[in-house]
């Protein structure tokens, strides 16, 4: 009989020893995404309820319209009413962080694998694996280079939730008409030039959306992040699972539901006001 | 010097095109090389010069290779084979950063889909080729101001391309094109989107633009009619090789193959032909013989006219038989009977142009030039003879 592959050891070693080799970087990255987590943490959960409530109801109204604005202010007051307000914030600190890792690593991502075939047939099926392997399996890495809470959790919700931001990027740049390339490269641009007057600009709408979709990935993930000590609402919703209690579930979820409303009704009409904007 | 010079320039599309280079030398065809290699020729040995100044048409059938032939001049593609001299410099050998001087300084190019940045105002379009070179914000808005005013579109800086008309639209391609003042303007079917009335505005002004400012333009198209119009030199390709370089009465008049002349064969001449292709040598007098000495010229050449010219053979009229006649009975000077309103027109008018003075005019038109000094006459007769085909052209003083 062939005596199986010790793959499950390999990869053990492999993470071991990059946990030995290269702790100092990692020390830094939790350094980073912990303050950062903290920083958003600290920002909407000192102010009053009310007060921060007030203030996404204007964001979303200055993104959006009307509808939204009146969505966010009634859903964020049930919230707080059902006595969520607190983890429902922790979480939002957790996904914009995510967020931000996400779009500061992947959109210079998705712009070097649409500057070259190569790179982006190295590219796409890492996405692929990425995407397909199951949510949960991010968490054993995530747990043992950063150990529990939310620094693991940030972590495994960027890994999960980075690919349509990378895949949107490389497709939005790819995009760009190729006449106007060509004449960019007719009146003597440089790469970078061409990249950040013609490329980039077009592509916007598109890496927007991308942004978009990586947002709601990273919402998806709370509560999956939950199990390895993050906090936020998601703890709720698995303590209701455990213990199966429906009533706290629902009104879990539904605070969920609420953020993520808000959340891609916001980006969208970012998306939309920059079509319109470049037309 | 010549300001564009290719030799050899061959390009072949597709994987490891090198192996067809041989193939082509030895004078395979495009389809043949195709058939065996799955290679496709877009340009075939080109070799041509292209002088300061002038308007150089390339002219061919869809797939002959002008697009591909354009985009080697300024290295948009990389040859296969052969050289591209701008002022004497093969641009084939330059680094990307040489290139970049060349296309930011020398070269620009318009295209037929216009190409313009949607996300850019009319203003920032035409900056474009100067804001990249680093040139800095008013004297770049100044000059790209210039080169709106120069194309007819002041007062527009400020819209967005998308809200513009096909016209106006090339203009602003024509505006960013001439912003950073090349030498060289490439316009690959420049016109070719835009609709007829407009097309020929379009060119009107092109014409009127490059006699105040003198560049050397290489202009793309399939259409013979507009080649014909504004070309100083015509080339004509055919599977991407060149069959035939020359101005456009060499190219009507005398075609280079079978290819040429189908090209040229409906072609409407009364376009091409001008009056200094018809016009014959005129009978002259000057006004102080008499009327009997202008009868007697009339008899000897076997004409009804004599023209009347001073000493400088400027034109001051013409006496016809009838009153020469008249005036020899009654006693009368030549002055008296002179009829000073006559038809005039200039060497370079078309045929179609003059077609009309020619039909209602009672005497021949006086081909006359800028200071008035009579060069010839237009006979009705000739105009027909040269629009029936005739190549017996007389080509008058
Ligand atoms: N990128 C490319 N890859 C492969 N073949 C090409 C490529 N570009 C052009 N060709 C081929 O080269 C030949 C010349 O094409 P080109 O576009 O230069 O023709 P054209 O004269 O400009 O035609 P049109 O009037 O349609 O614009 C054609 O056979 C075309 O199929
Ligand atoms: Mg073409």
């Amino acid at each position: 009989m062939i005596p199986k592959i010790p793959l499950s050891h390999w990869v053990d070693q492999f993470v071991e020893w990059l946990d030995t080799h290269i702790s100092p970087l990692f020390d830094l990255i939790k350094a980073t995404i912990g303050f950062t987590v903290d920083s958003f943490e600290w920002v909407l959960t000192m102010p009053p309820a009310l007060v921060v409530i007030l203030i996404f109801t204007a964001l979303a109204y200055a993104a959006a319209r009307t509808r939204v604005a009146l969505f966010t202010l009634l859903g964020f007051l049930l919230v707080w009413n059902l006595g969520y307000w607190d983890v429902t914030m922790q979480t939002l600190a957790l996904v914009l962080t995510a967020a931000i890792i996400s779009i500061v690593l992947g959109v210079p991502l998705g712009i070097l694998s649409a500057s070259s075939n190569r790179i982006q047939s190295i590219v796409t099926p890492v996405l692929d694996f990425m995407q397909t392997m199951p949510a949960f399996v991010y968490l054993l890495p995530a747990v043992s280079f950063f150990s529990l809470g939310m620094v693991p959790g940030v972590v495994a919700s960027v890994i999960f939730a980075i690919p349509p931001t990378i895949r949107l990027t490389n497709l939005g740049i790819r995009q760009v008409p190729k006449d106007l390339v060509e004449a960019a490269d007719a009146f003597g641009s440089t790469p970078m030039q061409k990249l950040i007057k013609l490329e980039i600009p077009l592509a916007v709408p598109t890496i927007m959306a991308g942004i978009n979709q990586t947002i709601m990935l990273s919402l998806s993930m709370v509560v999956i992040s939950s199990m390895i000590g993050a906090q936020g609402v998601g703890v709720d919703v698995l303590r209701a699972v455990t213990q199966t209690e429906v009533g706290v579930g629902f009104e879990a979820g539904l605070a969920v539901v609420i953020l993520a409303v808000v959340l891609d009704r916001v980006t969208q009409s970012l998306v939309q006001n920059k079509r319109s904007g470049s037309k | 010097m010549p300001i564009i010079e290719v030799k050899g320039l061959t390009k072949i599309f597709g994987p490891n095109p090198k192996r067809a280079i041989a193939m082509l030398a030895k004078g395979l065809s495009k389809d043949r090389i195709y058939q065996e290699t799955k290679l496709t020729v877009g340009v075939n040995q080109a070799s041509f010069t292209i002088e300061e100044g002038e308007i150089f048409v390339i002219m061919g059938l869809s797939g002959s290779g002008k697009s591909t032939l354009v985009r080697l001049l300024n290295r948009l593609i990389d040859p296969t084979d052969g050289q591209v001299l701008i002022q004497g410099k093969d641009i084939v050998k330059m680094s990307k950063e040489q290139l970049r001087e060349v296309r930011r300084k020398q070269i620009s190019m318009v295209f037929q889909k216009f190409a313009l940045f949607p996300h850019r105002s009319v203003l920032e379009n035409t900056e474009y080729g100067l804001e990249i070179q680093g040139i800095d914000k008013s004297e770049r808005r100044k000059k790209a101001m210039d080169a709106l005013e120069l194309v007819g579109l002041k007062n527009w800086e400020n819209s967005r391309p998308d809200q513009l008309s096909g016209g106006m639209q090339q203009r602003v391609g024509l505006a960013r094109g001439l912003a950073n003042d090349p030498d060289v303007l490439l316009m690959d079917e420049a016109f070719s989107a835009l609709d007829p009335l407009i097309r020929k505005d379009m060119q009107d002004e092109l014409l009127e633009l490059q006699s105040r400012m003198k560049k050397t333009i290489v202009f793309i198209t399939h259409d013979l009619d507009e080649a014909l119009r504004i070309g100083d030199r015509i080339a004509l390709m055919k599977d991407g090789a060149i069959v035939q370089i020359g101005t456009p009465e060499e190219i009507m008049t005398n075609p280079a193959n079978e290819y040429v002349e189908r090209f040229v064969e409906d072609v409407d001449l009364s376009k091409v032909l001008t009056a200094s292709h018809v016009m014959k040598r005129p009978v002259t007098i000057t006004p102080d013989k008499g009327p009997r000495v202008a009868l007697q010229f009339m008899k000897e050449h076997g004409v009804s006219n004599v023209y009347v010219v001073d000493g400088a053979r400027k034109l001051l009229g013409v006496v016809n038989a009838e009153d020469a006649s008249q005036a020899v009975k009654e006693g009368k000077k030549l002055t008296d009977i002179l009829i000073e309103d006559v038809p005039t027109v200039t060497a370079d008018t078309f045929l179609h142009e003059l077609f009309d003075q020619v039909s209602q005019a009672k005497v021949p038109l006086a081909v006359v030039d800028d200071s008035g000094r009579l060069s010839g006459i237009v006979i009705r007769g000739a105009v027909l003879a040269a629009l029936a085909g005739s190549t017996d052209l007389e080509v008058g003083s």
